[in-house]
């Protein structure tokens, strides 16, 4: 399962990252960055691009750091960077928690985080993370810069708004205020697995009460997002287990179901039902 | 004779020495088929429809290809059966006007590289008018389906029947009737090295030398040379190390004759190497079957009569040599597993349908037998309300030599005291009070046993009841001490992770007194290897040892003779001890290493009382030996999901005398994690046009360290009068008995709903549409 | 077919300078190119993990990288474990307890484990087990590699 020939092309600035793309998009050119969702699908054939532009090398594109309120992750920031907290406060031990659960170490010390967002599998951990966290794209073409909100970026399966001649350059996640509860619960067949369904709840309790929900459903539709109804039945009302079970009934009514030969809506349901439970469970604890 | 014992003595044989093959594999000096060059690079372009007629094949202009019409000389792959109305369907090497399954060989293209081979077989155009494709096996015997091969009825291409008399008669004495059908989803053996083939030609000789992922060099050999109408002797085979077989490996693989005759037409030397996505596709499947099982018990829960129905789906064709006949036929002979059931009505039909063709997978049909079987017995002891493991006292067999009413004649075994071994070390009563304690708390915790009987090592006696037109079944070892006075041992086994190159060095140690480090045993390559029948069926160890030990004992009395010789002592007085010979009770000794020098180069000094040379044969072909075991396995599923979790699993097993415990171990949890694979997570999964939808490792599942829990063992060992080593076979009871007793632990955890899981694998997703199905969900989501 | 690249590839220690087009991967080159076979081929998908070589010092699945990104790097290979006859820890490990059967896997735990052992002396038990559910075997039932594992994590910290 050999990939078809390509011509790789090595920029070292992101300008000449843009201007690659520019003129090798159009003739079927794309991005390497990590490579592990990319090089198994060109092994199958299933994807033949002329021309790779490899990001590994680009100056600048690795920077890891807190700009004001937000957390800036650079296009070659690989997964394995978030194995320890990179932050102190609730959003680095979120994002710890959340990276032992993407495919396995050696995947982690290559793949990027960039990467899994421009990918945009349904089942992506850190899109689900971008998508509850009302992430920020600073997308870069020649014609210069735009910041994108997730839920302009992420389209659906595998699709998002990226132009063909840009490509995203830095992730920008909003900073969590310090008494931010979160909660990760994912379903999978095996370790590592692409995620059946997951679910990542975020929010704070004012007055003992719950407060600025954000409740995030990956693997369950074609695209992670937030699920206000879910987070309307958290807003303003005291924990509890009854109230969990409530959300994760509001989430599994409020999604449309991906299907396949295995997996009803009844069932996908089921999962985000679950899912959704024990992720504030966990918030919890 | 049982024996409790762990196998520690001042013997080779009981101890666990460190495995001779190890040093090589650990260091990446392993020799593997693709680790070889070749000249030429085969890439096979391969059917994107399950059924079809090939209206035209065209490959790009001036590249190597090849066609069936270039093969019109070749015979097909044609194994043959003598029982059972068995159809004798024949396999082109490649696809010869009609496609059969998805995966099917159409064309072979070669280039100088793998890279270049594939971008032109990515070129080549097939067309193919598409047909109606028979997925399942049921389907393809309705009436009216289209047939797979001409040749068949329905699609049946072998239909068995055992009928005891008086059947009815004895069912109509039943207290009780129970009742499973069962299912059981295709598997594939999904070994981590994929096949691959080196053929090289040698101009010199003419030779061709194929180096091949095999697990029957030799009879690779014979298959490839009459196909190919070549004498044997131009055809050399050689399995170097091959990574893993589990019986996927043992079957003829067309790949490998187009290679021997694609480097006999260019004269130089063609390689191929399988992918993962090919090898998921196109090898070999297997244990894709609906069984129906019925069991009338007495009033004391005695098994009076079993009947069954078995359907294997054995796709497009039929495996060499054993045929597709294999399961259904295995399935129809053993379905009565361990008890003692005298009544039996059982009809199996191998069925034909537009998939890849099934081959044996370690424990071939076992593993879904006995899954059923067990079913049975489960179900009936919840309908006499005893526990499953009363229900299985009063129906183990416990009398030997036993013989089932199928015929097969069981030797010493320790069926119940195994039973009672696993039951006491995993403490049942304690784990109840466990179970009741969760069950309150709204967790459902199960546990599952299961109690089998494993047939191995048997020859070709057992074989020829079989009707294959090919009986395997003997071993030979060739014995030689060289003037070096170091040892080989050329045996027709051709193991590939079995640790034979240890265990087989221990048996001979003990009998020549020469220290396994200094034993070589040689296997796999046809031009060194006496003529013999590979490594499947749990057999090598049984056999292979059967006929090293014979081999050794004639090598013993020459050296104790020659030692007599020398050390002016009668024989009986010699000990061979670490490579010397010494007279019991002083000091006198002599090297066996001088003595072996001695029998070549000094062959005078024995006044013709000895023949020159020290090389000795041995031939073992014995009519076969049952190992026993039961299995336990503790899970816990979460109902909101359906998923199971695999908390602990116990084995205590019985393989008579234990040669290497280590390796012995290492074969039970090896058997054991694909077990809870087939039970839990792998199925080769077909949709309706005939596509296979787990063509990838992340759609196909086998287990990580994450899905296989600490696997307990508990032994012991019935010395057999069956083996002359007294050691049984255990290759395969790991995998026959994991799935019946994680599939019964998954029914006793889920027993407050009155659902039967009767389905492998169990998926999340089934047990979750079961649990539906009930009605008994607790309502709102919350868990009690 | 692209163009050829001359590129220099340390593996143990030795430089291989070879010429091997774009989409040549890292685990074709050092099989073929560099003639180290000790690295193995089970998936070319990136899931079963037997191609792990470690990469400036990171365990890493060689079949997802293309040898020109490897250019100028570190690699180390099982190849490169024992130290002339003196085997690595790891190694007895999984000799002196059957961490072993067909020998088609091992190369790839071998690195995996050392990899991240040497990356991170002090993990935890359960997160070294649970670095193990990266690479997938399929004779030994994974009880004797975690076994041998362990055993050569308590030899590595010694030293």
């Amino acid at each position: 399962m050999k990939p078809a020939p390509f011509t790789r092309h090595v920029p070292r600035t992101v300008d000449e990252v843009v201007s690659a793309l520019a003129e090798f998009a159009p003739l079927d050119g794309r991005i390497l960055a990590g490579g592990q969702s990319l090089v198994p699908i060109m092994a199958f054939r299933m994807a033949r691009p002329a021309h790779l532009i490899d990001i590994n090398e680009v100056e600048g594109l690795d920077r890891l750091a807190v700009d004001g309120d937000y957390l800036s992750i650079g296009a070659r920031v690989r997964h394995g960077a978030f194995h320890k907290p990179v932050i102190d406060g609730p959003l680095g031990k979120l994002l710890a928690f959340v990276v032992s659960h993407i495919a396995h170490y050696p995947i982690r010390m290559r793949g990027t985080f960039c990467g899994s967002l421009a990918h945009a599998d349904p089942a992506s951990e850190w899109c689900l993370v971008a998508a509850t966290l009302d992430a920020n794209l600073v997308v870069k073409s020649v014609r210069g810069e735009r910041i994108v909100p997730v839920t302009d970026f992420l389209e659906g399966i595998m699709s998002t708004s990226l132009a063909e001649d840009e490509f995203l350059a830095e992730a920008r996640l909003p900073l969590l205020p310090d008494d931010t509860k979160f909660g990760f619960y994912e379903f999978s067949r095996r370790a590592g697995d692409f995620a059946m369904s997951a679910a990542l709840v975020t929010y704070r309790l004012v007055d003992g009460l719950i407060a600025d929900a954000h409740v995030g459903i990956g693997g369950a539709e074609d695209r992670a997002r937030r699920i206000t109804e879910a987070e309307d039945v958290l807003n303003g009302q005291v924990p509890s287990p009854d109230l969990f079970v409530a959300a994760g009934e509001a989430a599994a009514n409020a999604i449309e179901p991906l299907e396949d030969i295995q997996t009803t809506a009844e069932y996908r349901c089921d999962l985000v039902r679950a899912v959704t439970r024990r992720a504030l469970e966990r918030s919890t604890q | 004779m049982t024996i409790h014992t762990k196998g520690t003595g001042t013997t080779w044989v009981g101890r666990s020495i460190r495995r001779l093959e190890d040093p090589a594999l650990v260091t990446g000096r392993g020799r593997f088929t693709a680790d070889m060059p070749a000249t030429h690079w085969v890439r096979f372009v391969r059917s994107s429809v399950a059924a079809g007629t090939i209206e035209n094949i065209t490959a790009p202009g001036g590249a190597g290809t090849v066609t069936a019409k270039d093969l019109a000389k070749l015979k097909p792959i044609r194994p043959m059966l003598s029982k059972f109305n068995y159809v004798a369907v024949g396999q082109p090497i490649l696809a010869d006007g009609v496609v059969r399954f998805t995966g099917e060989s159409i064309a072979a293209v070669y280039a100088p590289s793998k890279d270049q081979a594939e971008d032109i077989a990515d070129q080549v155009e097939v067309e193919i008018s598409e047909g109606a494709p028979l997925i399942d096996a049921m389907d393809a015997l309705a009436e009216g389906a289209p047939l797979v091969h001409a040749d068949t009825k329905h699609n049946v291409i072998v239909e068995g029947r055992i009928a005891t008399p008086g059947f009815e008669d004895v069912w109509k004495t039943a207290h009780k009737v129970l009742h499973v059908e069962a299912r059981s989803h295709r598997q594939n053996a999904t070994p981590l090295e994929a096949r691959a083939g080196h053929a090289s030609y040698d101009a010199s000789t003419g030779r061709v030398t194929l180096t091949c992922t095999t697990q029957m060099p030799h009879l690779t050999r014979t298959a490839v040379c009459d196909i190919l109408g070549i004498p044997e002797s131009d055809l050399r085979v050689v399995a170097p190390d091959v990574g893993g077989g589990f019986g996927q490996k043992m079957s003829l693989a067309p790949e490998y004759v187009l290679l021997v005759w694609l480097a006999r037409k260019l004269r130089s030397s063609v390689a191929w190497t399988e992918d993962r996505r090919e090898n998921l596709i196109a090898s070999f499947h297997s244990r894709d079957q609906h069984v129906q099982l019925e069991g009338a018990f007495d009033k004391s829960g005695k098994l009076l009569a079993l009947r069954g129905d078995i359907v294997a789906n054995i796709g497009a064709y039929s495996c060499f040599p054993t045929t597709c006949g294999v399961e259904p036929l295995m399935a129809l002979a053993e379905l009565p597993g361990p008890y003692d059931v005298r009544a039996y009505d059982c009809r199996s039909r191998g069925v034909m349908t537009n998939t890849c063709p099934m081959a044996p997978y370690r424990g071939v049909s076992r593993p879904v037998i006995t899954f059923v079987l067990e079913r049975l017995m489960d179900k009936a002891a919840a309908a006499f309300g005893i526990e499953p493991t009363e229900l299985r006292r009063r129906n183990l067999i416990d009398k030997f030599p036993y013989t089932s009413a199928t015929g097969l004649v069981f030797d010493d075994g320790s069926y119940k005291e195994t039973m009672e071994m696993a039951i006491k070390a995993i403490d049942l009563d304690a784990f109840r009070k466990r179970q009741k304690i969760a069950r309150d708390a709204g967790r459902y915790l199960g546990i599952g046993l299961a109690t089998f009987s494993e047939r191995t090592g048997y020859g070709s006696p057992a074989f020829a009841a079989r009707g294959m037109e090919i009986t395997p079944g003997f071993e030979t070892v060739y014995l030689t001490i060289d003037p070096s006075g170091f040892v080989e041992a050329r045996i027709g086994s051709s193991p590939h992770g079995q640790g034979l190159r240890t265990s087989l060095a221990q048996i001979i140690a003990d009998e020549i007194g020469i220290d396994p480090e200094f034993i070589k045993v040689v296997h796999g390559d046809t031009d060194r290897s006496p003529y013999g029948w590979g490594t499947f069926a749990s057999r090598s160890l049984v056999l292979s040892g059967g006929a090293s030990l014979l081999a050794a004992q004639k090598i013993r009395a020459k050296l104790l003779k020659m030692a007599s010789h020398f050390l002016e002592a009668a024989p009986e007085d010699i000990t061979l001890q670490s490579g010397s010979a010494h007279v019991i009770g002083t000091d006198r000794s002599v090297t066996i290493a001088s003595m072996a020098r001695a029998a070549y180069h000094q062959t005078h000094i024995f006044k013709g009382e000895i023949e020159p040379g020290l090389t000795e044969t041995g031939t073992y072909d014995p009519s076969g030996t049952f190992s026993n075991a039961c299995h336990v396995a503790i899970v816990e599923v979460d109902i909101e999901t359906g998923r199971v979790e695999m908390e602990k699993f116990l084995v205590a097993e019985d393989a008579g005398l234990i040669i290497n415990p280590m390796i012995a171990d290492g074969q039970v949890h090896g058997g054991v994690a694909q077990g809870i694979g087939n039970a839990l997570l792998e199925e080769i999964i077909y949709d309706e046009t005939g596509n296979i939808l787990t063509s990838t490792l992340a759609d196909f599942l086998p287990p990580t360290t994450h899905e296989i829990p600490e696997i307990e063992l508990h032994h012991i060992e019935t010395l057999t009068g069956n083996s002359i080593t007294k050691a049984k076979g255990l290759g395969e009871g790991g995998a026959i008995g994991a799935p019946a007793a994680v599939i019964s632990a998954i029914n006793d955890a889920l027993s407050p709903f009155g659902i039967s899981i009767d389905e492998m694998p169990a998926t999340p997703q089934r047990i979750r549409a079961a649990l539906r199905a009930s009605g008994k969900l607790p309502s709102n989501g919350k868990l009690a | 077919m692209s163009d050829k690249t001359d590129i220099t590839l340390t593996i143990n220690g030795q430089s291989h300078a070879i010429r091997v087009e774009s989409r040549r991967t890292l685990a074709d080159a050092i099989r073929e190119d560099c003639g180290q076979t000790g690295t193995h081929i089970g998936c070319e998908h990136g899931v079963c993990g037997a191609c792990t070589v470690l990469v400036n010092g990171e365990p890493v699945r060689s079949c997802l990288m293309f040898a020109q990104q490897a250019d100028g790097k570190q690699i180390r290979t099982v190849e490169g474990l024992a130290d002339g006859d003196e085997m690595h820890p790891m190694q007895r490990a999984f000799m002196e307890n059957h961490g072993l059967q067909c020998g088609f896997c091992t190369p790839g735990f071998l690195m995996l484990a050392v990899g991240v052992l040497e990356r991170e002396p002090d993990i935890s038990d359960h997160d070294l087990v649970d670095v193990l559910s990266s690479n997938l075997c399929r004779c030994t039932g994974y009880q004797n590699i975690i076994k041998a594992v362990r055993a050569a994590a308590v030899e590595m910290r010694q030293s």
